[in-house]
């Protein structure tokens, strides 16, 4: 979709904090509550705002460890790519998969409550995929999301 | 301390973060004045940090996601400083992530199309400074995305 810099605003000030009514956002940017809240629908229904999610605070729940998985598949072909992707996306503690292309084929977030914990999910989960070649791990110490190109 | 009740609250929000106190209190079977009070108590006790926004950069008109995966050099002792201040000044990075493993730091990269990303690879990156090491994984396609917790 085009969208022009007031679209640019609404969603970077969404960005940086999307408690934010339309009132809020439109006094800052100075536009009316009603224009305001038809560009914000308008960015919804096209898909540009995706969606919202529940920011909760993992460490306090009990989950302190995050791994990022890099997964090659030891047989290709069509089949075994979607017997795979049905499996890992079942995976409870498996909160992102990736179809990508380089080293891997696929990239998982795993969430995890401790190491051992993570140990039981790729043991008993991850090694018992279907198709699972080589698996790579790098546990996550920091995690900034940028304004991008909003910024 | 979080019981079962507070852990089933957090499920339902999971799932649907617009989902209105009236119908989190009918699923949970639990009163609305209960389900309210014990959002108010997760909120005070930093549990629930509140909402985040989805962007979709694709609609946007960037059809291009590549995971850049760096290795440093640790001689260096302000490496991963130096480097990371680097990185946030590039508008086309949407996340920084630092990692314990092969990996040291992941940028998320968005491009309009590959022609942009080249330039953007010469320009911007390949001149971020102390870089040992340096892959590429393209994203092809996102097939899970949810982020929950396995409360």
């Amino acid at each position: 979709m085009t969208v022009d810099p007031l679209d640019l605003a609404i969603l970077r000030e969404l960005s940086q904090d999307a408690s934010q009514t339309a009132g809020q956002i439109g006094e800052k940017l100075g536009l009316s509550q009603p224009a305001t809240w038809r560009r914000i629908k308008r960015l919804s229904d096209a898909g540009v705002l995706a969606g919202r999610r529940l920011e909760l605070n993992a460490e306090a729940l009990g989950f302190g460890v995050v791994v990022f998985l890099g997964i090659k598949l030891a047989t290709k072909g069509r089949v075994s790519l979607e017997d795979f992707e049905r499996a890992v996306t079942a995976i409870p503690e498996v909160q992102t998969v990736q179809h990508v292309l380089g080293l891997y084929d696929y990239r998982l977030r795993v969430v995890a409550r401790d190491l051992s914990d993570f140990e039981r999910v790729l043991r008993r989960r991850v090694m018992t995929l279907p198709g699972v070649g080589n698996v790579e791990a790098n546990v996550l110490l920091s995690e900034e999301r940028r304004l991008g190109p909003l910024g | 301390m979080l019981d079962d009740t507070d852990r089933r609250i957090l499920r339902q929000m999971q799932s649907d973060p617009a989902m209105a106190v009236s119908e989190i209190a009918e699923r949970c079977g639990l009163r609305a004045a209960t389900v309210s009070r014990r959002i108010e108590r997760l909120r005070d006790g930093d549990i629930l940090r509140g909402h985040r926004v989805d962007i979709d950069w694709q609609k946007l008109g960037y059809s291009v996601e590549v995971s850049l995966r760096f290795t440093l050099d640790k001689t260096q002792p302000r490496a991963f400083d130096e480097f990371l201040a680097g990185a946030r000044q590039i508008p086309e990075v949407v996340a920084i992530q630092t990692f314990l493993g092969r990996v040291d730091v992941r940028l998320s990269v968005i491009a309009t199309d590959i022609a942009d990303y080249q330039r953007l690879y010469r320009d911007k990156i390949l001149t971020l400074p102390h870089i040992a090491e340096l892959e590429a994984l393209m994203h092809v396609a996102t097939i899970k995305t949810a982020e929950t917790l396995p409360l």
